[in-house]
């Protein structure tokens, strides 16, 4: 089993891909080599054309015997999505998600700026699957981004490779703009927030119709397992979790990197996890901390990190080194989420504040015993009560936080600290949401 | 066709009518948001709950059907 991207591509670019079904070779969605971006001739050259099924449905049994899953974090089997909303009623809508609110990944930007042309091959492919043609992409609002995609979709009308027309729409930069529901209400024109559910938008998303979303990078699987078929898609990753995926590695010496590999991929051989990392963060910020030593025993595997309060998510894994202060990054985490609460459920605003305020207070110096069992209190209170997975998916985090930062938490009470500098690690966005506007 | 009360957190307001008519399900949390016990609604409490659902002053408490509480695709 080959990982990572400097295994070389059997197809160099510009030349043609021969036989890829014997290859299970990395990297699959981005260049042999480089990151140049890939223009619709190499693109062609490299994978060859559309390979349109002629037939609205015809790709799903294909998508589930690859066991192809949503690479946007969640997992969800991309199959019953399409059979969903394919089944849900007439024209649906098809949306591409490249919103990646989440500050700790860089994987979707990458993608889109490197391999526009797989993503809008799996755009067209998906709404032939479902019988669509209004389809959109949703970017997060990075202007040589939006332009680069501006001309991608401009290459290929020209060449005439599409067969719907694709209009881009741009994600405000919040954490939650990404959230299906969210994405639905800023492609209808409105703030994007979360709304509840149900409906689901699978069953009335954008303009009312039944909406498929999907990852970018999910489209872009999509797009290659058309071509070259479920046997391929699986030479890579496990049984369970077939397939490569894009990952937001954080190295401990501050070097940040976006990467292909196998699902089952041992962490150890992503990030760095000798004697000078304490412990890492999968999933992002709604996901959970590991020890480095339990890390070490893992694979990059929602099998292995489950079990653990885990999970792939959409591929951030961060690894904290020794010398630095685990409980002040959860609290900085725990403030910025607080701050990107959509503010429209009650648990949900009046919780987070608080959570963060009494996570600073952990954070500090012989802090007040009474935060710990206030936070734990709080904890439960949120969970499960907002309109989306926001509250949910911040307590999951902290309260690992809690778990595998004990000992700072014991020298805190000490009145010490492991990194008294309390340089900062985790990457944060400088502004956040002041006034409605901001989430349009 | 068992339902489930469900309340809509991004509506809801925090008036707490529905834990005074209908305690034996809904409790509020120190904030004033209901807090709505997890299960399908004995049918014993039915008239209760349609009486809380229909005086929510902002129609947030809502009762769904319990296939549809579980939906994912």
């Amino acid at each position: 089993m080959t990982y990572g991207t400097t295994v070389p591509h059997p197809g160099q670019p510009g030349e043609p891909l021969d036989r890829p079904a014997d290859s299970a070779a990395l990297p699959r969605l981005l260049p042999a080599q480089g990151a140049v971006p890939v223009d619709l001739r190499t693109h062609l050259h490299r994978f060859g054309h559309l390979p349109y099924t002629g037939r609205a449905a015809r790709l799903i049994p294909v998508l589930q015997a690859a066991g192809l899953t949503g690479r946007g974090g969640a997992a969800f089997p991309v199959h019953r999505k399409l059979a969903a909303v394919a089944q849900a009623g007439t024209r649906p809508v098809v949306i591409g998600n490249g919103a990646e609110g989440e500050p700790a990944s860089e994987k979707d930007k990458s993608l889109l700026w490197i391999s526009p042309h797989l993503i809008l091959d799996g755009l067209q492919l998906a709404a032939e699957a479902v019988g669509s043609d209004a389809v959109g992409l949703y970017l997060s609002r990075h202007p040589r981004l939006l332009d680069k995609l501006h001309a991608a979709i401009a290459e290929r009308a020209a060449a005439g490779v599409d067969r719907a027309t694709v209009e881009i729409f741009d994600a405000p930069p919040r954490f939650l703009a990404g959230e299906e529901s969210a994405l639905a209400s800023r492609v209808n024109g409105g703030p994007a927030r979360p709304r509840f559910k149900p409906p689901m938008v699978f069953e009335r998303g954008v303009a009312g119709r039944p909406t498929l979303v999907h990852n970018v990078e999910t489209l872009a699987h999509l797009a290659l397992i058309a071509r070259f078929g479920p046997d391929w898609f699986r030479a890579a990753g496990t049984d369970d979790e077939p397939g490569s995926m894009l990952c937001t590695l954080h190295q401990p010496d501050g070097r940040r990197d976006v990467v292909e590999t196998e699902l089952g991929t041992p962490l150890r051989s992503l990030v760095t996890l000798d004697g000078h990392t304490q412990a890492v963060l999968s999933g992002g910020y709604h996901g959970a901390w590991l020890p480095a030593a339990d890390a070490a025993r893992m694979t990059l595997s929602n099998a292995d990190l489950r079990p653990a309060g885990a999970f792939v998510g959409a591929g951030v894994l961060a690894a904290l080194p020794a010398d630095r202060c685990g409980i002040a990054e959860a609290a900085r985490v725990a403030r910025y989420l607080a701050l990107e609460s959509a503010g429209q459920c009650g648990p949900c605003f009046n919780g987070l504040p608080r959570i963060a305020a009494a996570m600073a207070e952990i954070a500090s110096p012989r802090p007040d015993p009474r935060a710990v069992t206030d936070m734990i209190r709080w904890s439960g209170l949120v969970q499960g009560r907002g309109a989306c997975h926001h509250p949910d998916g911040s307590v999951r985090f902290i309260r690992s936080a809690l778990h595998v930062f004990q000992d700072e938490i014991i020298l805190h009470g000490q009145g010490r600290c492991v990194d008294p500098a309390r340089r900062p690690f985790l990457p944060l966005p400088a502004d956040t949401a002041l006034s409605a506007a901001d989430w349009s | 066709m068992k339902n489930q009360l469900r309340v809509d957190p991004t509506v809801c307001s925090g008036h707490g009518l529905c834990a005074e008519l209908l305690p034996e399900l809904i409790t509020l949390d120190e904030w004033g948001y209901p807090i709505v016990a997890d299960g399908p609604v004995p049918r014993s409490l039915d008239r209760h709950v349609r009486r809380a659902v229909t005086d929510c002053p902002v129609l947030a408490l809502k009762l769904l059907p319990a296939s549809r509480t579980a939906a994912r695709p």
